[in-house]
């Protein structure tokens, strides 16, 4: 890759996935992100906590340049993902977008079949060669997303016809059949029960060995539960990143305190 | 009393009911407002609305049904002798109407008195020639019965309109009074004005509906007539138009066959131009143009919508159809012998149709939710597929409403064909022949000076019902597809 100056430097480069410098958004003149770097590693669950409106979900989507389709919309710094500057002008955010792919906040399926709403992105990207193939690769992403089991006898009914709780777990779904190195979940559990909720952190727990997952939660005890690395946004500003464990049980800055333990919020 | 004073009165007395009646419960409630039940103004409406409404529907009941009674009392006063052998008791009583009125012109323009004008006495003869002066259309002598009968016709209607007059402000004031009276603070003047506010919006949707009633019945009423003069069967599958117009004997062909087709051709070949021009350029309005593009574009684009279809008639006749000509003419192809064609008309309607496929189509992309379209980015698709897979899709029903509003639109257009497409009624497959359509039949058959009576004029009407069927059942069939795709995917 690089020429790296030193061996304990370039386990570092290899480890990081994402690398972000300085990175401010602007949405027209509201400042939403401030000066956020971070370093985001592979194979690693990383969770986004903060109060609402702090900038989770922007921050999010400037990882696979999402913010380019909402015109007010301005992003600056530098975020590297491989070691390759996304904003750079000879990148092509669809094909960015086709590797790491991202869960959205509010479910939004498409008005299909549940069956091509799994199909879509494999469709797209060529990744099935006949039939059989893609028959196999939506059961396998339905099973992954915890859904199979509801919707295998219906595989052709509209995905919009589905509860809220099932479309959000059709989404990830749609979102693992594209088989992205990096998944950026945003609140994915905001609308499971607790027996879904389970399955989808096991999910999560899976795509660990072999991609970066990245999640927004306001559930202190599911960034506990799934994370390794834990970032807490307030006000735009990156307050504090570190080790989840960390993080939970010795912060380092007043604020995380007193948002884990629920005093501001 | 004219009119326009009695109008004025009732809202007078309507005005005065609202403001007796709100002032009538403040000072019941005391100082309390919260005492009563309503807002003030509530309880004045309420008086408003009981003295007005009333008094206006039978001021309109009474203007509507005073001329049919005053034509039946004075018509049976006509004596049967007095009704000439080639003429009709309606002939007569036009006469008698235009007698009528040519006195109040005369009375008005001063060569007659209102009391001569009234009296058993008035002569024949300065009767006539006064109403000649004050400029009234009387063809000939007037005759003793028919002036005695427009005397009594006047008589007639000044009472008439007397009566009316204080039998609607009699009824505003009792309505005024009722009004007043309620106004106590327990009285639920809020919901009253409610029910009344209903009942004006149910009002208003019935006039819509029953004027289409009406229209549909009077089509009815004519192609029944019709059908009664010309067999259905050779109308609905007879294979050529041929209309005689004198009306002198000789049969006429009136197959509507032919002209079907022309419309049907024509309207297609609209539509071909129409909907993919009009779906990319609303594609490409809502998709892809800036905001700073769109601004300036749309509006460029609609106003080919506001263009007057005769405009367009002339483009084709005189732009279009030479061009064409130039190309496939004798000198090119040779397959077209004149400018007026399937082909002229059908482009200039598709160029006519662009608007309203367009911006409709553009409205309903911008509908999709901009969470579809993220889905779909979000998965690595390229605009072009999120806008064939996921947008369009999202957008069908309301695009397919679009399409078949133009077709409606195509169907029912008339000018551009007129001078497009030629009058000859063909049934041909060449789109460079001249052909007509229904629409274009409709209005030569009752622009002539043929008797209304005659089969060949009372076609129109058959054409019209048929067309009026097709339409229905063109957003009939609309609706049935709309419904069953939104049951599919919402
Ligand atoms: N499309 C947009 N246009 C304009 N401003 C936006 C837009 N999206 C977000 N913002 C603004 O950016 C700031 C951060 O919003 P963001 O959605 O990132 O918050 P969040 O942390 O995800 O909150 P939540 O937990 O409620 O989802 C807010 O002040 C919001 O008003
Ligand atoms: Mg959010």
């Amino acid at each position: 890759m690089y020429d790296a100056p030193s061996t304990t430097k370039e386990a570092v480069v290899t480890d990081v996935k994402i690398q972000a410098n300085d990175v401010q958004v602007y949405y027209a003149d509201n400042h939403a992100i401030k000066d956020v770097s971070v370093a985001i590693q592979d194979k690693t669950v990383t969770a986004f906590i903060g109060p609402s409106g702090c900038g989770k979900s922007t921050f999010l989507r400037c990882l696979n340049r999402m913010n380019d389709t909402i015109d007010i919309c301005r992003v600056h710094g530098k975020i590297e993902i491989d070691g390759e500057d996304i904003y750079d002008k000879r990148v092509d955010p669809v094909q960015l977008r086709a590797k790491v792919g991202m869960v959205f906040q509010k479910p939004n399926p498409f008005p299909k079949s549940i069956y091509d709403n799994i199909a879509y992105g494999p469709r797209i990207h060529g990744m099935a060669r006949n039939k059989a193939e893609l028959d196999e690769i939506v059961e396998r992403a339905l099973r992954r997303g915890a859904i199979w089991d509801e919707v295998k006898d219906r595989l052709n009914a509209p995905g919009t016809g589905l509860s809220g709780g099932q479309q959000q777990r059709l989404c990830i779904a749609r979102a693992v059949a594209t088989e992205p190195e990096v998944l950026l979940m945003d609140e994915p559990c905001s609308a499971l029960d607790p027996i879904a909720t389970a399955q989808v952190e096991e999910l999560i727990d899976e795509l660990r060995q072999n991609y970066a997952v990245v999640i927004v939660t306001h559930s202190m005890q599911q960034a506990a539960r799934v994370s390794q690395r834990t970032a807490f946004f307030h006000l735009g500003h990156l307050v504090e990143y570190d080790d989840t464990s960390k993080i939970f049980t010795n912060p380092e800055d007043s604020r995380t305190e007193s948002y884990i333990t629920g005093r501001i919020g | 009393m004219p009119l326009f004073w009695l109008f004025l009165i009732v809202l007078a007395i309507a005005a005065g009911a609202y403001l007796l009646a709100r002032s009538r419960v403040l000072s019941m409630a005391g100082d309390d407002r919260r005492a009563l039940h309503s807002l003030p103004s509530y309880y004045g409406s309420n008086a408003a609305m009981k003295s007005a409404v009333p008094a206006l529907l039978l001021l309109v009941a009474w203007l509507l049904a005073q001329p049919f009674i005053v034509d039946n009392a004075v018509s049976s006063l006509i004596p049967d002798a007095a009704i000439a052998d080639n003429s009709s008791r309606a002939l007569v009583m036009a006469e008698v109407r235009r007698t009528a009125d040519g006195l109040d012109m005369a009375v008005a323009s001063g060569g007659l008195t209102e009391a001569l004008a009234r009296s058993e006495g008035l002569d024949l003869d300065v009767a006539t020639s006064s109403l000649q002066e004050a400029g009234a259309i009387v063809t000939s002598q007037l005759t003793e019965p028919v002036l005695a009968a427009a005397q009594q016709f006047r008589a007639l209607n000044t009472i008439g309109a007397r009566w009316m007059s204080v039998a609607v402000i009699i009824v505003a004031l009792i309505g005024a009074t009722w009004g007043i009276r309620e106004a106590s603070p327990a009285f639920r003047a809020r919901n009253t004005v409610e029910r009344g506010v209903r009942a004006l919006l149910i009002a208003a949707a019935s006039i819509a509906i029953l004027t289409t009633l009406g229209i549909v019945l009077s089509l009815v009423f004519n192609t029944i007539e019709f059908f009664r003069l010309y067999p259905a069967s050779e109308f609905f599958f007879g294979l050529s138009w041929a209309p005689s117009f004198s009306g002198r004997g000789g049969a006429s062909d009136l197959g509507i066959l032919p002209l079907l087709w022309g419309t049907f051709y024509i309207s297609i070949v609209a539509l071909l131009v129409a909907v993919p021009v009009g779906l990319f350029a609303a594609i490409y309005l809502s998709e892809y143009a800036s905001p700073k593009v769109r601004a300036i574009a749309k509006p460029l684009l609609e106003v080919l919508a506001g263009i007057p279809t005769i405009v367009y008639g002339l483009f084709a006749l005189l732009t279009v159809g030479p061009l064409l000509v130039r190309v496939f003419g004798d000198d090119g192809l040779g397959w077209m012998q004149a400018g007026t064609a399937v082909m002229t008309a059908g482009l200039v309607m598709g160029i006519m149709l662009i608007p309203f496929v367009s911006s409709l189509s553009d409205d309903i992309i911008n509908a999709v939710p901009q969470a579809m379209r993220d889905g779909s980015y979000g998965l690595g698709a390229t605009q072009s597929e999120t806008i064939r897979q996921v947008v369009l899709p999202a957008a069908l029903p309301g695009i397919v409403g679009a399409i078949l509003l133009a077709a409606s639109r195509a169907i029912g257009e008339t000018m551009i064909v007129v001078l497009g497409a030629g009058a000859a009624a063909r049934l041909s497959l060449n789109p460079f022949e001249a052909m007509t359509t229904v629409t274009a039949k409709i209005v030569s058959q009752l622009t002539g000076d043929a008797d209304f009576a005659s089969p060949e004029a009372l076609v129109a009407f058959a054409l019209g019902m048929t067309l009026f069927v097709i339409t229905l059942g063109l957003n009939i069939f609309a609706l049935y597809i709309v419904r069953k795709y939104r049951e599919q995917y919402e």
